[in-house]
């Protein structure tokens, strides 16, 4: 296996290996909190450095590591981390941390720190994990921040809480469409950023499971 | 009582951890292909979220909280920054002994959830159930009906997209939305009809 250079570990996951819109990992967070735009980037920031730093220190450790106790030393790493953000969040913005409530906690249990865990950094060595742990944070920052984008300007007509569009309750033209700051849009917009995704990079499509047989009657398709 | 049953319904339907908090998504999307394993997954969880989060509540109540360790002369300790790491040691471990006791005395159940124990760990439903729980201040009582409760909710959700994704697989999907894409424009669907809980009161 060649070894993968640092450009590539970097700009990977961005587009044609997204960990969100691909690799299905760590969506729980990415809906919940992006119904504005600021939690959105303390969170890609947060789940940024604690992907990239606990590869690092998951990498430096890797041949130690017994492998029938491994997932225990990774999840004991990344909580170690992630109690450090929460403390500092806590420390130096509250209000936004408790906005934020459980899910800075369940960024332990998000599926792309502790598949970059498994997957990258158990095999390759620091410096790159650390690369690595930074590209998955940015596919999925990118991902964050795009739905961010999304329902907060046109969920609220606002940006990190600035008025962009001026509403109408205010005497401006924009109706606010409050749908989008409701769960159910956060799945239909990241249904759709999937399909324009795979409709640029074609080679992403999934095969269809079961294709309709041509020229059948009706009854015998079933 | 009343109280009780009111909480129960409110993490069913209204707090629906899959539907409308997104926890547990990523092994929501990737398990959900068959109703039988849906299923099986589903009850798992239930099994697990009715004994960690109870379970967490001693544990934040006894040892974590503010002022907790009084009981050993200690008032003065606050532990709460440790709770992240206590729970998911918590969590890790009771999927262990659960997965180990099921193997000894029910090898059918054992069988039937085997592949699933495991990735309870990093369930993050089961994570959050006990964030929430201590986010929220339950007593022992509320944060065992509301880990029964939350885990149901999650089940019924799993149970339900695995319904529809099997029809789903005999229709003709557009190619770039087929696999992923339609199952996320599902899951908003689903979470729409189940926006319609949210007046009721009880």
């Amino acid at each position: 296996m060649s070894q993968p250079t640092v450009k590539e570990v970097l700009l990977n996951p961005i587009f044609n290996n997204n960990p969100i819109g691909l690799q299905i990992l760590g969506i729980c967070s990415a809906l919940a909190v992006t119904s504005n735009l600021k939690t959105a980037v303390v969170m890609s920031i947060a789940l940024t450095l604690v992907t990239a730093f606990s590869s690092m220190f998951i990498s430096m450790i890797r041949s130690q590591i017994p492998g029938s106790i491994r997932m225990i030393v990774q999840m004991v790493i990344i909580a170690s981390l992630v109690i450090v953000v929460d403390q500092v969040l806590r420390a130096y913005a509250f209000s936004l941390a408790k906005q934020l409530s459980v899910f800075v906690g369940l960024i332990i249990t998000n599926c792309i720190v502790m598949g970059r865990a498994e997957a990258f950094a158990m095999q390759n060595p620091p410096i790159l994990s650390f690369m690595d742990g930074i590209g998955n944070g940015l596919g999925y920052s990118a991902m964050l921040l795009t739905l961010g984008v999304i329902r907060e300007l046109f969920g609220a007509g606002k940006l990190f809480g600035f008025e962009i569009l001026s509403l109408a309750k205010d005497g401006g033209w924009y109706v606010p469409n409050g749908m989008l700051l409701l769960p159910p849009s956060a799945f239909f917009l990241i249904g759709l950023i999937i399909w324009a995704l795979r409709t640029w990079k074609t080679e992403q499509v999934e095969a269809p499971a079961f294709k309709m047989a041509p020229q059948v009657i009706n009854k015998e398709a079933y | 009582m009343e109280h009780y049953i009111s909480l129960f319904v409110r993490s069913i339907f209204i707090e629906n951890m899959a539907l409308s908090f997104f926890l547990g998504m990523c092994t929501f999307i990737a398990i959900s292909k068959k109703v039988e394993t849906a299923i099986g997954l589903g009850i798992a969880v239930i099994v697990v979220q009715t004994i960690t989060v109870p379970a967490n509540n001693l544990i934040y109540t006894w040892l974590l909280r503010d002022g907790a360790l009084a009981w050993a002369g200690m008032p003065e300790v606050d532990l709460s920054f440790l709770g992240l790491l206590s729970y998911i040691g918590v969590i890790a471990a009771i999927v262990q002994i659960l997965e180990m006791l099921l193997d000894k005395y029910v090898p059918s159940l054992y069988n039937a959830l085997g592949v699933f124990l495991p990735l309870i760990t990093v369930n993050c439903a089961i994570m959050a159930g006990s964030l929430f729980m201590v986010e929220r201040d339950y007593n022992l009582a509320e944060s065992t009906v509301y880990g029964i409760g939350s885990g149901a909710s999650w089940a019924l959700a799993i149970a339900l997209l695995a319904g529809i994704r099997e029809k789903l697989k005999y229709s003709d999907v557009p190619e770039g939305l087929q696999g992923l894409g339609i199952t996320f424009i599902t899951i908003g669907l689903m979470s729409l009809g189940f926006m319609s809980f949210s007046g009721v009161q009880l």
